[in-house]
């Protein structure tokens, strides 16, 4: 049982590696320990204080410690991320206060664009508005790529990472690609 | 005048802008043709003295090129890079010349100068408008099959390609404080001054190079430098700015609602050898939080008998050929106008060394700076006159002038004739923006009246006629608008010397096409509609001008009467005696311009046109050689077929497989939601029919949700995992609608209860394990669960670990067998599988498909919401009433289910079938009567809803819905097939192990 037990290894569902395109590169990001978090607002500081980060509060915002990021989704709900194999669950675990923890690490794939450009890649499929007033470093959202949804963060300025379901990311993937072709042109 | 006959007899040394050296080949109906870089299509055909480019729609007459500018109605061409890149309805006045371009004529055979459609011109008194409402009415059948194919292939232009188009199409998504539509005068200097505050400015111009007809006024300056130099010195200096995106060869087509305004940037279609990565268009997709229209004004021609002849053009257009192309139109042109601007024209061919015979004007004492100097040149200028006639076929050869007023008539010999009625401001893009047009009397046009959306007209569109006052208009707009988006800073005037004022001119049908004539004077020439036909509509009863356009197509060609609706209004407005804002101006819709589907559909292709969707395992369903079947995006495995089977045999065997071995299904697409609260079981309780509060933790249930009106809405296995923490599953098909269904309920009929719902549809890859041999196959693998049937009973959840990694595993099942559905995360889905699969394979573990699950499930009479159900049936209809807590007193659905017409006699109940001769399947879908005797129509008293062969029954199986289907148990009813009418029993839906013991085995 020991050696079965230990055949069960991670597949992740795009094999494709790093991709640049003109200035642009698109690659896939690390495995990571992702975590969908609701609660009311009187239950954020004791949440706050179990995750090490303050949740953040206004639209299209994060925060972040170390390796650790919470991006703001909605009034009540945040993505919480951090490197693969984190304490997240367990920290979430412990907090008493009302609050809905759910692991969803393996539903999302992230995907990394960077370089000159990258904006223009996103808005390749990406309505909103990216200039670095309207979405700066640090700022996040979910909306659309193209026909799928994803959650976009800006991690630099010239660095996103689009986060999307599972069984999206080959889409994702090709269409970021297909868009940066475009804008190394 | 000098020629220069490297790049066409016509090019005059030492006029435009072309680099003389620089020649381009390209053909024409196959002819070997030369032409310079920068020309248009057009221009490289005029230098080469051919007018002659196209027939025309209708009446197949010969045409040529009307303009210089995307008005351009006439020639409309086939350009083909290769069979798969070809383009039909190209405008040669758009189309840039590159090495090696073809290109072909339109609407002509068997040749252009040679056309027999062109017979359709000699009968076309009897094709007047509106002809086919009423010449081919008999018989009735023949119109759908002889006279309207038969009218359509004779009408029309291009082709459509018959290849799938290889070009690529992309997209991109902007966002602007101003966005300046047109690069003419005004809409550079509103850029530059909008831009000078530092705001984000999107400058689009639908030409190769800004300037719009600064291109070929000669005679202007702005800030002291030539007009043209400037207009080239200020886009330079646009283009260089960080703050500013400039877009050539970008036409603004749709102004959509909030400053949602589409572009499309032709980017490859002028270049030789476009690279593979290079997009041939792309569309811009621009959200602007201020528009300036820039949008200028288009020359109108003079309606008068044989305008369309090769060899008339715009007088505007004549003098971009000269001045920008170089390119002399004629050698002996002739100027017909209503107004000043075409004296320009007249003037710089002349100085070119064109002669110009005569410049008839229809004003009777028209007086102007520009009059005079067209005289002082030797040019004939008669006043008060009017062209009656165009002589000549394929090319005009001459015109016939008399007096307005009729009297002697003299012919002028001319191999060209240049035009001007005067000019429409350009208000398509204002009145796409439901922007409301007024009427401006004093100078006969519509100009932009009342705005809908935050945007300004500068320039010519706006009615500002002198180049002076466009400039103001437009700095000072440029200024305002930036400021309003929050960017204030100096904005710089202009100072402008020369240019013409663009102002009068007439409208309608010119002295000799008048309302007594029956001359063929055209108003639309893509549409080939004349004047007489417009008269013809207003006698036929139209008197409002949607009427008329419509009866007459007048505009609404691909130009969209870009030239010839104004014409087509007054000659309306005169023939119904009354003014013309009372006949009204019909409202210009997007686009401006055609766009390609490529443009609209950009990356949505192939891969891309929608998201394919595979589980974990996928990758091994395909290996082992799956067929998949779509369910929404969702690739599934249907069947594995092995060597020699055909999909009948796989199903057969895996289904077989399953109730005496084993068999392993990819479950993942099944939709889940993690339901999370204190409250989670209460909420539950509201959105099922089930009972929820008392089930324990560990324990499964089967749930049933309905819409309010009480019908079938989904179902699915939901687990307790903890007092406040549900795992839910749906329909594969039904996930993201159940997810939007409860989030609503929960937002807005229960915001009071402590609960989030979180989609894990994602999270988990789905293995289930089904038949005699489940427990035994995955129990090696498995740690941290007791499997027992004691301590793990059928419908149970624990959570444990299997292959070393964390596993929900269910005890639950969809065929009828003792079975687990093994969750892991997504990404151990396929680690885990394989594993299961080799510890299962020597115990005849077998692979199977959804064709085998639809059939297992229907041998014990699972229904599957959307196939057996299509909204219209109740719990009570699908034999569910057990899965209705009985003493409930509220869930989405309990009201509608108590509806007068859902408890009374009658209702489609859900039953089983069994066909006499056992081996007949029925077609899902067949209706079922309960007399096959009667005459047809039949009373019809229900459908199959599902139907298979059984291998495990020996025999076929199937459900139905039949009216009152429960009371008709053991009732024989008949399906009336097209080869014979098919004899069935009316039975109970479960066909196999009708106890369901094999659950707790």
């Amino acid at each position: 049982m020991a050696d079965l037990a230990q055949a069960a290894q991670r597949a992740h569902p795009l094999q494709t590696g790093h991709a640049g395109v003109g200035s642009v590169s698109v690659a896939l990001a690390d495995n990571a320990t992702r975590v969908s978090l609701r609660a009311r607002p009187d239950a954020v500081a004791a949440l706050s204080k179990a995750l090490g980060l303050s949740l953040p509060l206004k639209p299209k915002t994060t925060t972040s410690q170390g390796n650790r990021a919470a991006l703001w989704i909605g009034p009540d709900e945040w993505l919480l991320l951090d490197v693969d194999g984190s304490s997240l669950v367990a920290d979430l675990a412990k907090v008493k206060v009302l609050h809905s923890a759910v692991d969803v690490s393996h539903r999302n794939v992230g995907i990394v664009v960077s370089g000159k450009g990258a904006d223009a890649v996103v808005n390749g499929g990406c309505p909103q508005d990216l200039s670095l007033g309207a979405f700066p470093v640090g700022a996040a959202s979910r909306t659309v790529l193209g026909k799928i949804e994803i959650v976009l963060w800006r991690t630099a300025e010239d660095t996103f990472r689009v986060e999307c379901w599972r069984s999206f990311s080959g889409y994702a993937y090709s269409f970021l690609q297909e868009s940066a072709r475009d804008v190394a042109v | 005048m000098s020629i220069q006959s490297h790049s066409g007899s016509n090019r005059i040394a030492g006029v435009g802008r072309l680099v003389p050296a620089k020649t381009v080949r390209f053909t024409f109906d196959g002819q070997s043709l030369t032409g310079l870089e920068g020309d248009t299509l057009a221009s490289a055909l005029l230098a080469n003295g051919i007018h002659l480019v196209g027939r025309s729609f209708k009446y197949h007459r010969p045409r040529g090129i009307l303009s210089a500018g995307s008005e351009e109605p006439n020639a409309l061409v086939d350009v083909e890079r290769d069979k798969s890149r070809k383009q039909p309805n190209v405008r040669a006045t758009v189309q840039e010349i590159y090495d090696g371009l073809q290109v072909k004529s339109q609407n002509r055979w068997p040749s252009l100068t040679f056309d027999i459609g062109a017979i359709n011109d000699v009968f076309s008194p009897m094709l007047p408008a509106g002809f086919y409402y009423k010449t081919f009415m008999w018989p009735k059948f023949a119109w759908k099959t002889i006279y309207e194919p038969k009218i359509r292939a004779a009408a029309g232009l291009g082709v459509v390609p018959g290849e799938a188009d290889t070009d690529r199409y992309s997209n991109r998504f902007a966002h602007c404080d101003v966005l300046v539509v047109g690069g003419g005068a005004a809409g550079l200097a509103a850029a530059l001054s909008a831009a000078q505050t530092g705001a984000k400015v999107i400058i689009c111009d639908e030409q190769a190079e800004a300037g719009g007809a600064l291109r070929y006024e000669t005679d202007v300056t702005i800030d002291g430098k030539p007009g043209y130099d400037w207009a080239t010195e200020t886009l330079a200096s646009l283009r260089a700015l960080e703050n500013v995106t400039v877009l050539t060869r970008t036409t603004a087509f749709g102004y959509y609602a909030q400053n949602f305004v589409g572009l499309v940037e032709r980017i490859s279609d002028h270049l030789s050898n476009p690279g593979s990565d290079m997009p041939r268009e792309r569309l811009w997709q621009v959200r602007a939080r201020k528009v300036i229209l820039a949008t200028g004004a288009i020359e109108r021609h003079m309606v008068f008998a044989n305008n369309d002849r090769p060899g008339i053009l715009l007088a505007s257009a004549a003098r971009a050929y000269l001045n920008q192309y170089g390119v002399a139109v004629g050698r002996k042109v002739g100027v017909y106008t209503a107004n000043d601007s075409a004296y320009a024209a007249a003037i710089d061919l002349k100085r070119a060394g064109v002669d110009v015979p005569v410049i008839v004007d229809t004003r009777d004492n028209p007086s102007s700076p520009v009059i005079e100097e067209a005289r002082s040149l030797g040019i004939d200028v008669v006043t008060g006159h009017a062209v009656f006639s165009a002589g000549g076929k394929r090319r005009v050869s001459s015109i016939s002038i008399r007096p307005n007023k009729g009297g002697n008539e003299r012919k002028v010999v001319v191999d060209a004739l240049i035009m001007s009625a005067g000019w429409t401001p350009s208000v398509h893009l204002f009145s796409q923006s439901r922007g409301k047009v007024a009427w401006d009397a004093a100078n006969e046009r519509f100009l932009p009246g009342t705005y809908a959306q935050d945007c300004v007209s500068v320039g010519a569109c706006n009615g500002s006629d002198g180049l002076q006052q466009a400039l103001d208009e437009a700095v000072a707009a440029g200024g305002k608008l930036a400021g309003e988006t929050g960017f204030k800073g100096k904005t710089a005037a202009l100072k402008a010397t020369g240019g013409t004022d663009w102002v009068l001119g007439m409208i309608g049908s010119a002295p000799g096409a008048g309302a007594d004539t029956t001359v063929k004077a055209f108003v639309d020439f893509q549409n080939d509609v004349t004047a007489k036909d417009v008269r013809l509509a207003v006698r036929e009863g139209m008197h409002s001008i949607e009427h008329v356009k419509r009866f007459t197509t007048n505009g609404m060609a691909t130009d969209q009467g870009k030239t010839s609706n104004l014409h087509g209004l007054a000659i309306a407005a005169e023939a119904l005696n009354r003014p013309i804002p009372a006949v009204g101006l019909t409202t210009f819709r997007a686009p401006f311009t055609p766009v390609t589907f490529g443009a609209i559909v950009n990356h949505a292709r192939h891969d891309l046109f929608d998201p394919t969707r595979r589980t974990p395992m996928h990758a091994w369903h395909a290996a082992q050689g799956a067929a998949f079947e779509d369910v929404g995006q969702w690739k599934r495995a249907w069947y594995y077929p092995q060597a020699g089977e055909d999909m009948h045999a796989a199903v057969n065997r895996e289904c077989v497989a399953v109730r005496n071995q084993a068999g392993i299904f990819d479950a993942s697409t099944l939709g889940k939601i993690e339901v999370v609260g204190p409250d989670a079981a209460k909420f539950l309780e509201l959105l099922y029919t089930n009972p929820w509060e008392k089930l324990g933790v560990g324990r499964l249930r089967y749930g049933i949700m309905l819409r309010e009106d009480g019908f079938i809405y989904d179902d699915g296995v939901v687990g307790r995992l903890a007092e406040d923490r549900f795992h839910v599953t749906t329909t594969t098909g039904g996930a993201p609608r159940v997810m939007n269904h409860m989030e609503d309920y929960l937002q807005t009929e229960f915001p009071h209860l402590n609960v989030w719902l979180t989609s894990t549809t994602e999270q988990w890859a789905v293995i289930a394990v089904q038949g005699p041999k489940a427990r035994e196959i995955i129990a090696p693998l498995v740690e941290g669960i007791d499997l027992s049937n004691e301590a793990m009973p059928h419908m149970s959840v624990r959570e444990g670990r299997i292959c070393g990694v964390p596993t929900r595993l269910f005890r639950m099942s969809f065929t009828g067998e003792a079975g687990y559905e093994i969750n892991v995360p997504a990404d151990y889905g396929r680690a885990v599988w394989e594993a299961v699969y080799e510890r299962g394979k020597p115990l005849g573990l077998t692979p199977y498909g959804t064709e085998a699950m639809h059939v297992l499930r229907a041998e014990k009479g699972y229904i599957i919401v959307g196939q057996d159900t299509d909204g219209t049936v109740t719990p009570q209809d699908a034999g569910l009433t057990w899965a209705i807590g009985k003493n409930k007193t509220d869930y989405v659905g309990i009201r509608g289910l108590l509806r007068r017409d859902l408890v009374a006699d009658g209702r489609k109940q859900l039953v089983g079938l069994k066909t006499k001769d056992a081996h007949v399947v029925l077609e899902e879908g067949a209706q079922i009567v309960a007399n096959p005797n009667q005459p047809v129509p039949m009373t019809m008293i229900g459908h199959v809803t599902s139907s298979y062969w059984s291998q495990n029954c020996g025999r076929s199986i199937a459900m139905a819905l039949v009216i009152d289907g429960t009371k008709r148990l053991g009732e024989t009813l008949y399906v009336p097939m097209p080869d014979g009418v098919i004899e069935v029993e009316v039975t109970g839906t479960v066909f196999f192990d009708k106890k369901g013991e094999r659950l707790n085995g």
